[in-house]
């Protein structure tokens, strides 16, 4: 049975599933009760100076039937006493020795840092999380984003935790921000332990079409938010792979977070280099009880792949993700229809005729199946993704595999080209209809009154 | 081996004929308008008589839209409502919806439709206005759902209209034909209102069509006349014992069941003759009112029925018996009817016992009215004979649809009907100019 304990920078856990530094760690009562159903480490929510919050605090984005695809919170860090935090800390360490507690801190001058760190190794944390990361509220007063979008004032205070603390450091990222590298660089010469990333985005999730106010309401107004769950995986995922892949960073633990719901999420957090996740929105969505779907499936895919701990299969995707101009342009794929799964949709037929390339055309049988005109078929797949049906569409490779040819090469060659000549293009196999054709597709309307 | 007790009060009423499209709620109308894939040239389009825009309409309710959704729907079929549950969906849009070759369940468009139009008839949204006045006047015989359609459409695009009912009710066969759990009264009657309160057509009540006299009147104070009538009452088949008490017509029965409901007089064993969709809502009826012993006798095979597959499974859920390949040679009887003399396809004869024969072997042609008007041409099922464009007779004055051309069909085709008569009608009188 594969073993899922980690050793993050030093901080030891049953396992990779941590609750991120949100309102799910607000208390020691929730994260007991998390620990107790199977979660590995929590980050405590932010400790830091005294706040006061706002009534109205979340947003969410719904996707057809899908409530809080994407999620929006303007809440600031703790509110809670620090004494009241530090004194919960202890009674969790106490009662769970071998899991993660980490405390999240945000603070401002260097005597307040010292200050904290020192506070919360007295009380047992096993490490420390630094929000560089809130995009809202506090960035306002000079903390959270604000110092996650500035490289120079990152490294300045991560070398002044790293002087002052005895337990592992994570320095927890901003994605709003062009380069991640940046303040992941800076991070890493502040002499960080560890880097956790993404925190949220910064958002506006919605407007209120009767008072025009943005969601959260508060009283008629609102702000930007911190945007969250299943629609920013797909960033954080990349900007993952950005300092995974980066010499100077790539060997700093790395701790995965963003849009984090179920045992695929995890596993794809872990090949593009992440050795711990954290999650927040799937709790907030379902409770503490989903990490049982997290634990069990990644516990399949390991024993299925035959993996004993997570390190085996670790950044296993990062080879593969490269530069475009590494991309083989001799592969070739076109889209194949099955005739026996398709219903008759004609997705395929209308996203490639109004969204694409013109290469699938109605049926002239008397079926409904669409047919695949190869010749103006780019192989870009967005038939295969909006058609309903599984494995209906499928991509299918052309070329024979022993052709190899890439911008690089041809740079390398000298041999790009000073003409429009791609044989997926314009005038070469692939016909463009001439304008006016555009009044000859018309779908016929019954109702035309 | 009915199921049901008679009922005794509405209350009763109301559970033995419980709708079988019920009423969807906000939660129901967001997760089923979800699963639409708005396909392109979508099927269920093309499967509706009226070419309702479906993908449109679910997508509107999806974003809340639902009065667009509505507007939507009306757009194409004045009887959005009553059509959202009355229509045979399983045949139509919900049977060509792409969902059924995945063996998905498809989408519930009937009822997805009925909730968009039940918000703003309950609402009383109005969605329609009169259009600038044309100065034309069109008489509409008939108040049904051809009628009434044809009505609104003038209306909206600025002719006078003026409805001529024999009966005291409108909406024809919604409320005096179709089955109680397909759509309620006051469903049919909320509707009726909600059109006439935006629009604005007189409607004649009590007021028959029968003589030449009326026809020439018709002709002198109106610019056209739409022929909206159905057919007549069930046609006698000179079967002997037809004259016994306890022998009805399914039409007149459930004329008389829409209107009484629970009050209904009904025997205890009731043999219902014929094979179409009105012999299966007879007999599910004559179940849900509670008769001990229901008896579907239709001389051909069961394959040969004209009725849908799904009424006749709906009959049989009810608890009703089907009896093949009987013909009916005699009803018995000594003033009171007793029962059934058949002949199956052998030549063998048997009976059998009952207090109560419904007959649902067709209705009477409506022929009356046509023969009042001059160069009508009808088709050899004395049916009107209609440009299929414009639902144009050969008497060019005169317009017709439902089932006074097809001869009995469903209140959606009647509703386009109505409509594609309307405008033909505003073609017709705006060339004549």
């Amino acid at each position: 049975m594969a073993d899922l304990s980690v050793d993050f920078a030093g901080i030891k856990a049953p396992n990779p599933f941590w609750l991120a530094s949100a309102p799910p760690t607000n208390s020691g009562y929730q994260i007991m009760k998390a620990f107790d159903a199977g979660w590995g480490g929590a980050v405590w929510k932010t400790m830091g100076m005294p706040t006061i919050n706002v009534s109205s605090r979340y947003g969410s984005t719904n996707y057809g039937d899908t409530r809080m695809a994407g999620f929006s919170n303007i809440e600031l860090i703790t509110d809670r006493p620090l004494e009241d935090n530090l004194r919960e800390i202890r009674e969790v360490t106490e009662r769970f020795p071998d899991h993660a507690v980490i405390a999240s801190l945000m603070v401002d001058t260097r005597e307040e840092w010292i200050d904290i760190i020192k506070q919360v190794e007295d009380a047992g944390a096993t490490g420390i999380e630094l929000n560089f990361g809130c995009p809202h509220g506090m960035c306002e007063r000079g903390m959270g984003s604000a110092v996650g979008q500035d490289p120079v004032v990152l490294k300045t205070i991560v070398e002044w935790v790293m002087d002052a603390a005895k337990i592992p450091v994570i320095t927890k990222l901003s994605p709003n921000i062009s380069h991640i590298t940046d303040p992941g660089l800076a991070a890493v010469e502040g002499k960080t332990d560890a880097i956790s990333l993404i925190n949220t985005i910064k958002s506006i999730v919605g407007i209120d079409l009767d008072t025009y106010a943005p969601y959260p309401v508060v009283d008629g107004k609102g702000t930007n938010g911190g945007y969250c769950g299943p629609a920013v995986k797909p960033i954080a995922l990349h900007m993952l792979k950005e300092l995974a892949q980066h010499q100077q960073i790539k060997r700093t633990p790395l701790s995965g977070i963003g849009g984090i719901e179920n045992w695929r999420d995890v596993v794809e957090f872990i090949l593009l280099g992440a050795t711990s996740v954290q999650v927040c929105t799937a709790v907030m969505h379902y409770g503490f009880g989903i990490v049982r779907e997290m634990e069990a499936g990644l516990r399949q895919f390991m024993d299925d792949k035959g993996y004993q701990t997570i390190y085996d299969f670790a950044g296993k995707a990062l080879p593969n993700v490269t530069e475009w101009k590494h991309l083989n342009l001799k592969h070739d794929v076109k889209a194949k229809i099955n005739a026996d799964k398709c219903i008759g949709c004609n997705l395929c037929y209308i996203s490639c005729d109004d969204g694409a390339h013109q290469a699938i055309g109605l049926p002239t049988d008397g079926s409904r199946v669409p047919n695949i005109i190869e010749e103006n078929c780019v192989g870009c797949n967005l038939c295969s993704l909006v058609c309903p049906v599984e494995d209906c569409i499928t991509m299918v490779q052309k070329d024979d595999g022993t052709q190899q040819e890439t911008w690089d090469d041809l740079t390398k060659a000298n041999k790009i080209p000073d003409t429009f000549n791609d044989v997926r293009a314009g005038g070469k196999g692939h016909y463009v209809p001439e304008p006016s054709d555009a009044f000859k597709t018309k779908r016929k309307d019954k109702s035309g009154w | 081996m009915s199921e049901y007790k008679k009922p005794s009060s509405p209350a009763e009423f109301a559970k033995n004929f419980k709708q079988k499209k019920p009423l969807m709620n906000q939660t129901e109308a967001h997760f089923e308008s979800a699963r639409c894939l708005f396909c392109y040239d979508a099927p269920c389009m093309d499967a509706c008589p009226t070419g309702i825009d479906i993908p449109l309409f679910i997508k509107q309710i999806h974003t809340e839209n639902v009065d667009g959704a509505a507007k939507t729907i009306y757009d194409s079929n004045w009887m959005g409502n009553a059509c959202g549950t009355v229509c045979p969906t399983g045949v139509l849009c919900e049977g060509a919806c792409v969902y059924n070759h995945q063996d998905v369940l498809p989408v519930q468009i009937g009822r997805l439709q009925n909730y968009a139009t039940d918000k703003v008839i309950s609402a009383g949204k109005k969605l329609f206005s009169e259009g600038v006045d044309t100065g034309f006047k069109v008489a509409i015989i008939g108040a049904g759902p051809g009628g009434v359609s044809c009505a609104a459409e003038l209306r909206t695009l600025g002719v006078a209209v003026e409805i001529f009912e024999a009966k005291d009710n409108q909406s024809g066969l919604l409320i005096n034909g179709v089955a109680p759990y397909k759509i309620t009264n006051e469903e049919v009657q909320a509707e009726m209102d909600y059109l006439q309160n935006q629009l604005n057509y007189r409607i004649h009540y009590n007021s028959p069509i029968e003589t030449k006299a009326q026809i020439a009147e018709l002709e002198a104070n109106f610019d056209a006349v739409f022929i909206g009538v159905g057919l007549g009452a069930t046609a006698f088949r000179n079967i002997p014992g037809e004259d016994l008490s306890g022998v009805i017509g399914a039409v007149e029965f459930i004329e008389k069941l829409r209107l009484n409901h629970e009050k209904t007089l009904l025997g205890n064993k009731v043999v219902v003759l014929g094979g179409g969709n009105t012999a299966m809502d007879a007999a599910s009826e004559s179940a849900r009112m509670g008769a001990s012993e229901v008896t579907l006798a239709y001389r051909g095979t069961k394959e040969k029925m004209g009725a849908y597959k799904f009424e006749y499974d709906l009959a049989l859920s009810a608890g009703v018996k089907g009896v093949f390949g009987a013909n009916p040679i005699e009803i018995l009887g000594n003033g009171n009817v007793s029962g059934v003399k058949f002949a199956s396809a052998s030549g063998e004869e048997f009976v059998v016992d009952c207090d109560q024969v419904i007959k649902a072997t067709g209705q009477a042609k409506s022929g009356g009215l046509f023969e009042l008007i001059a160069d009508l041409d009808l088709d050899e099922n004395q049916r009107v004979k209609v440009n299929p464009d414009s639902n144009q007779s050969s008497n060019p004055k005169y317009f017709a649809g439902g089932d006074a051309i097809n001869g009995g069909a469903e209140v959606v085709n009647a509703a386009y009907d109505g409509k594609l008569a309307a405008n033909g009608i505003l073609a017709y009188l705006t060339n004549k100019k």
